[in-house]
């Protein structure tokens, strides 16, 4: 069993409540934070745990923090990053939904570490479930003087808003999102300068995912150190896996960070193994935007090391032979699975989603879809795996935001890993076109 | 004052100098070409991708790993900057790509466009184009849309570079035109097709890039090159009334801004002196337009025509606007 310091409380009935929270034990480390602690010490701590920021890119976040400890007077923001899009990626939901109290604890928390008396949860739209759920726990907080003027008797005072979002996957990038918050349309802004220097409104503003806010909470109780301990190496403390496909026990999961990948998939504890003694094929390790590995390289690195779950070994091998952790979207595909299928639908969702600011972006993701859907579809030729690979390689690098690597990787990621795939396609458009998807076993005899 | 070097020549300019400005300071073939940035809209460049310059070297104190490729139009320079254009294979093979992408979903309709002989991707896909496409796929079609009496919307034929909308944002008060929908589905509109309403929306026209907004009082009346471009002023309460008129023979077909060697507006214009006034008594005719692209214009010059002929009188029109 691995340590549990997010989700360890979630088995308990109505833990969603306040009462049920304060009984076991929640709030408590507010009052340490707000009454023992200074916000720099706070942030010390952070450092100190070593924790990297969960929404994808894994950025130290005491570090972020430190970012504004040097700006001027004048109101600065905490923005939380609810905004969960990614294919494959589901856990901020989860923790939301199950133990809301444990999010709103870190961030009155980090907000008085970052002196913000304003901050705002940027949640996905489609989570109105989880939107009610969230305002209700924001309220008891409220009602409680966790929230408000003068918390705890301590001068300080914080009003959190929840923003829905309208839909847009883009909006989950951080200035994308500041935007969309100002009221306006959601194209990223170009960096710098970073939202820690010019955020929202102008002002200076971290923005950070939900689980790397309610990690501050055990951080705290814990002390940094102490959490530091979890883990492995940089890759400290526990991450939320949600892990889905053709698997026994598709969830979400926290694990502590250096599990490995075998052990995760296979052992009933996690994944409880692919269903119905199927053999793996490949695995997306981190979200949809991350390169596709096929089953040897994500269970073993190219070295021969056993992969682990954590920041450093699922990008062992760089984009040769790795991936990476990115948001915690464990995406399993079995011995059935079309790579060019899956790989078409990436394609679609960011071709769908790109704000379509930046020319590499917009027009490579729909060049590449419509590609991909030839192929998929039987009217493949000989030079369009060669084309996919040239586009993906001219939209990477040259564009405003991520979102044009994330999709690029994926397409790049599939042809190195699975050119074959791709060229029975092509080569065989009879075979392809009469298959249908939802019936695996012709599928299986075509391309074996 | 910073010190850069942009294709092996040394200059040096203020702090908060773009890369791009400063190569427009150096002047000649080492200029890259901006098809979203310009210089008298605040907030444009970055969109295009066509200014990638690559970033040799930064300064000691820039964190980011360098070498890499960036925006030149909204990227500052540093003191001790090193950025290849011209020099640097990788940015003119990038730069061939980014034209590849602004050509996919476009119409190649010049025979039939407005905008042909004075088009900006014309020029920079005769530079940086490829000679063949490999694009095979459908494009993105949509209807046309007069936008008022006197612009017309060709959506086909737009680049998405924004210029538009920066420019009805800071020329007019209304904000009604924008973009909807995202990524290649993006469309330029004014709200629900409303017609922009305001004496100065033709510049949107001036703006543009491309063929996709264009003059209605113009449209299909004669290819520009057939048309001589004369420098004409006349007596405007709105606008300076500094523009350009375009003759046919002896009658005046179309009335623009006058533009500089960057194909920037100096000075923008009102709808009156642009849509109504086509008689040459209408007009002081000053003469023939110098169109010489070739020439080098000095650093202090462009600094000259900047602050005092250009940023001013959007700011006396803006304050006109809040006025009322
Ligand atoms: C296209 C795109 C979508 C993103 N979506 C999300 C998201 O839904 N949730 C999230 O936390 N981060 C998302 N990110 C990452 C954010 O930009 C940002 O890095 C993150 O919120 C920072 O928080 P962290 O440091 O705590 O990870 C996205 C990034 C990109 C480029
Ligand atoms: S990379 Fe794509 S999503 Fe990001 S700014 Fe450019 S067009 Fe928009
Ligand atoms: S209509 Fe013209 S100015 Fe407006 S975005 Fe399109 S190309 Fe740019
Ligand atoms: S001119 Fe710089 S990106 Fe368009």
């Amino acid at each position: 069993m691995g340590r549990k310091v997010l989700t360890d409380k979630i088995h308990i009935p109505g833990i969603e409540t306040i009462e049920v929270y304060k009984n076991n034990g929640g709030y408590e480390t507010l009052k340490k934070a707000l009454k023992q602690m200074t916000p720099s010490e706070i942030t010390e701590e952070v450092k100190k745990s070593g924790l990297r920021g969960r929404g994808g890119a894994g950025f130290p976040t005491g570090m972020k923090w430190s970012f504004l400890e040097n700006t001027s007077v004048g109101p600065r923001y905490l923005v939380c990053n609810a905004d969960e899009s990614e294919p494959g990626t589901f856990k901020d939901r989860f923790l939301i939904e199950k133990i809301p109290h444990l999010l709103i604890e870190g961030l009155i928390i980090s907000s008085f570490a970052l002196g913000a008396e304003s901050t705002f949860v940027y949640v996905r739209g489609e989570f109105k479930t989880q939107i009610g759920i969230l305002s209700k726990a924001i309220r008891e907080a409220y009602a409680s003087g966790f929230l408000g003027k003068n918390i705890l008797g301590t001068g300080f005072s914080l009003d959190i808003y929840v923003h829905s979002g309208a839909g847009a996957y883009i909006c989950g990038e951080e200035t994308a999102l500041l935007e969309s918050l100002e009221g306006k349309r959601g194209n990223p802004r170009l960096k710098p300068p970073f939202p820690a220097v010019k955020g929202l409104y102008d002002r200076p503003t971290v923005v950070n995912n939900v689980e790397t806010l309610a990690a501050v909470v055990p951080i705290i109780a814990l002390g940094g150190e102490e959490y530091a301990k979890i883990g492995v190496g940089k890759s400290t403390g526990t991450k939320l896996i949600s892990a889905c496909g053709n698997i026994n026990n598709p969830g979400v999961y926290e694990i502590e960070l250096g599990l490995s990948v075998d052990t995760f998939l296979n052992s009933n504890e996690y994944c409880g193994g692919l269903k119905n003694g199927k053999n793996l094929k490949a695995i997306v390790p981190g979200g949809s935007s991350v390169p596709i590995l096929p089953g040897n390289l994500i269970l073993k690195t190219a070295n021969g090391d056993d992969r682990l779950m954590s920041y450093e070994s699922l990008s062992d091998g760089g984009f040769v032979s790795g991936s990476m952790l990115g948001s915690g979207g464990f995406i399993v595909y079995d011995e059935d699975a079309c790579i060019v299928r899956n790989t078409w639908n990436f394609s679609r969702f960011y071709h769908h989603e790109s704000c379509g600011q930046c020319s590499p972006c917009r027009e490579g993701t729909g060049w590449m879809e419509k590609v991909l859907h030839r192929i998929e579809y039987g009217h493949g030729t000989s030079k369009d795996v060669d084309l996919l690979v040239s586009i993906a390689k001219r939209i990477e690098g040259n564009t405003i935001c991520p979102l044009g690597d994330a999709a690029a990787w994926p397409v790049a990621s599939a042809i190195r890993h699975f050119r074959h795939e791709f060229e029975f396609h092509i080569e065989n458009p009879e075979i392809v076109k009469n298959i249908k998807h939802h019936s695996p076993e012709k599928y299986k005899v075509a391309v074996s | 004052m910073l010190q850069v070097t942009i294709d092996n020549h040394t200059i040096e300019v203020p702090e908060g100098t773009t890369i791009l400005q400063a190569a427009r300071m150096i002047g000649g073939s080492i200029v890259p070409p901006a098809m979203c940035y310009f210089s008298k809209l605040k907030g444009t460049g970055g969109k295009c991708r066509t200014c990638l310059v690559r970033v040799a070297k930064s300064s000691e104190k820039d964190a980011r790993p360098m070498p890499k490729l960036v925006a030149s139009c909204s990227t500052p320079v540093q003191h001790g900057m090193v950025v290849e254009n011209t020099t640097s294979q990788e940015v003119l093979d990038t730069r061939k790509s980014i034209v590849e992408f602004l050509l996919i979903n476009h119409p190649l309709d010049c025979p039939v466009c407005d905008q042909a002989g004075e088009c900006d991707l014309q020029n920079l896909s005769y530079e940086h184009g490829l000679e063949n496409t490999r694009y095979e796929e459908g494009r993105r079609e949509f209807p046309q849309v007069d936008i008022g009496e006197n612009i017309k919307l060709h959506m086909n034929r737009c680049i998405l570079c924004y210029r538009c909308v920066y420019a009805v944002n800071q020329l007019t008060n209304g904000r009604v035109h924008g973009v909807l929908y995202r990524g290649d589905a993006s469309e330029i509109s004014t709200f629900i097709q409303n017609s922009i309403d305001n004496e100065f929306s033709g510049n949107v026209i001036d703006v543009c890039p491309v063929g996709a907004l264009t003059d209605r009082t113009f449209r299909f009346r004669s290819r520009v090159w057939f048309t001589k471009p004369m420098d004409a002023h006349r007596d405007c309460k709105t606008c300076s009334g500094k523009a350009v008129v375009w003759m046919t023979g002896n009658d005046i077909s179309r009335v623009t801004a006058r533009k500089d060697q960057f194909n920037e507006v100096e000075e923008f214009i009102c709808n009156e002196c642009r849509f109504d006034h086509k008689n040459t008594t209408d007009w002081v005719i000053e003469g023939p337009r110098k169109i010489d692209k070739t020439s080098v214009i000095s650093a202090n010059h462009y600094e000259k025509i900047k602050q005092a002929a250009i940023i001013n009188p959007v700011k006396k029109i803006i304050e006109k606007q809040a006025e009322k």
